[in-house]
């Protein structure tokens, strides 16, 4: 069973239905004996990393997701789920994350001149790590869909994939048992589709 | 490298799908879900729906057509038709809707961009606009480009992406249903005037038309027509083939 945290944070019919297309079992959910049952962890979100932040502290799960997560539990970060991960982020001002994995996370208008930001649409992938697990259905230069303005910065150690846009944008990060995508695997078709699947093979491997 | 995208755009009338020619003579072409399926398959890089029911009756039918097709599409999905309040963002994008699109509703209700970019995010709101070149001034039409209202349509566009718009779909009723091409000159003066993506709309009749819309205008983000991938004048596999041999990148499936 996969557990898809619930704190609030953005629309999840798209999530939870691309799970249930693929026949995997999942549960919405801020229940702590629900997420140390699950044998994976999913964590979206999509707005403002301080609000999330905040949300996530006063529900009491960032130090609990935090334990989980360090503990060996699969872990997978979407979107501002992804850059929650991170150590900080400088969106309105600056907020801790999760200090999962090393990075911050910055503004994309201040690095890309004469680009739109957000940065809407779909970008290839190129691979920095070889054969990891999550890419294990995905082959380098495939498309996913992103929607974002601020992106992970100096976190080179934990890229696997990235696109470039003006910069080069991690698009999957990992740190041993904790992963992130700056894009919507649930909205990327196929390839996404391939990518939550390598996770839940992961997760239940680990379970 | 981010991609040009490819938008098929469907109008939906009591849960089927519809066509018009210059927003008149409306005739029914297929099933939404049907027809979702194909272009999902063919490479459509995202899926425009457009309720234009009236009734109580179809509104419940569309949600439940959006409903099954954001259940087994996972790309991008837009939702537009009679949006006038906050309300109907969140019916729209509870259905599995990623992004809504706006258009009498933000003339109806200027404050509406602003109050639903607030809620749900800059990303999620899109600003379509139907435009008429009126005494040479490109102006805003509404009630799907029977009323002229007598905006100019560039600085419409302008404040709506101060308001918090995040998309802007330009469709041109002077070439929309012509087929003749899309309308180089309208969408070059409103990409001059904003910073976020412009999607053109209205006069694709066949693949030269879009290459000649990306080579011209390499701010335009997004191409969309209907009838033409309805009728299966193009292909969009083909087309995307086509774009992609002529310099202009597109997503590969």
């Amino acid at each position: 069973m996969i557990a898809v945290v619930d704190y609030g944070v953005g629309n999840l019919f798209s999530l939870c239905a691309s799970l249930k297309y693929l026949n995997i079992e999942s549960v919405v959910t801020a229940d702590k004996e629900l997420l140390k049952k699950a044998n994976g962890i999913i964590l979206p979100g999509v707005g403002a990393f301080g609000d999330a932040a905040s949300k996530l502290r006063e529900s009491g799960l960032l130090e609990f997701l935090r334990d989980r997560a360090k503990s060996g539990k699969p872990f997978l970060g979407i979107c501002l789920g992804m850059q929650l991960l991170f150590d900080k982020s400088y969106e309105y001002g600056e907020h801790d994350g999760l200090g999962l994995i090393k990075g911050e996370v910055c503004d994309l208008n201040l690095d890309t001149e004469g680009l739109k930001v957000p940065q809407i649409g779909w970008n290839s992938l190129t691979f920095k790590q070889k054969d990891d697990p999550l890419m294990k259905y995905v082959k380098e230069g495939s498309h996913v869909y992103y929607v974002h303005s601020f992106y992970a910065k100096n976190c080179d150690e934990s890229i696997v994939a990235y696109s470039n846009y003006g910069v080069d944008v991690p698009g999957v990060v990992r740190n041993k048992n904790v992963y992130g995508t700056q894009f919507h695997p649930e909205k990327s078709g196929e390839v996404g589709l391939n990518m939550l699947r390598a996770f839940v093979e992961i997760a239940e491997g680990n379970g | 490298m981010i991609t040009k995208r490819i938008i098929p755009c469907l109008d939906i009338r009591n849960g089927r799908v519809v066509k018009g020619m210059n927003f008149e003579g409306i005739k029914d072409v297929e099933d939404p879900t049907e027809l979702a399926r194909f272009y999902n398959k063919s490479g459509a890089d995202e899926l425009v729906f457009y309720d234009i029911t009236a009734s109580f009756e179809g509104r419940a039918l569309f949600t439940d057509v959006l409903t099954k097709v954001a259940s087994e599409i996972f790309i991008p999905l837009t939702v537009g038709g009679s949006v006038n309040s906050v309300e109907d963002f969140d019916r729209i994008l509870k259905c599995g809707a990623d992004k809504v699109s706006v258009n009498s509703g933000a003339i109806k209700n200027p404050s509406l961009i602003g109050e639903a970019a607030k809620r749900y995010g800059d990303q999620c709101v899109v600003l379509s606009m139907d435009v008429k070149r009126v005494d040479g001034r490109f102006t805003i039409f509404a009630k799907g480009g029977r009323e002229n209202t007598g905006i100019d349509a560039l600085e419409w566009a302008e404040n709506g992406v101060k308001n918090g718009a995040g998309e802007i779909v330009v469709n041109s009723i002077d070439t929309d249903g012509v087929k003749g091409g899309f309308d180089i000159e309208m969408l070059e003066a409103v990409c001059d005037r904003v910073n976020v993506p412009v999607i053109a709309s209205g006069g694709a009749g066949n693949m030269e038309h879009f290459l000649t819309l990306f080579n011209t205008l390499p701010k335009v983000d997004a191409g969309l027509a209907a009838s033409i991938f309805h009728f299966k004048q193009v292909d969009i596999m083909e087309l995307k083939e086509y774009l992609n041999d002529n310099g202009i990148p597109m997503r590969r499936i």
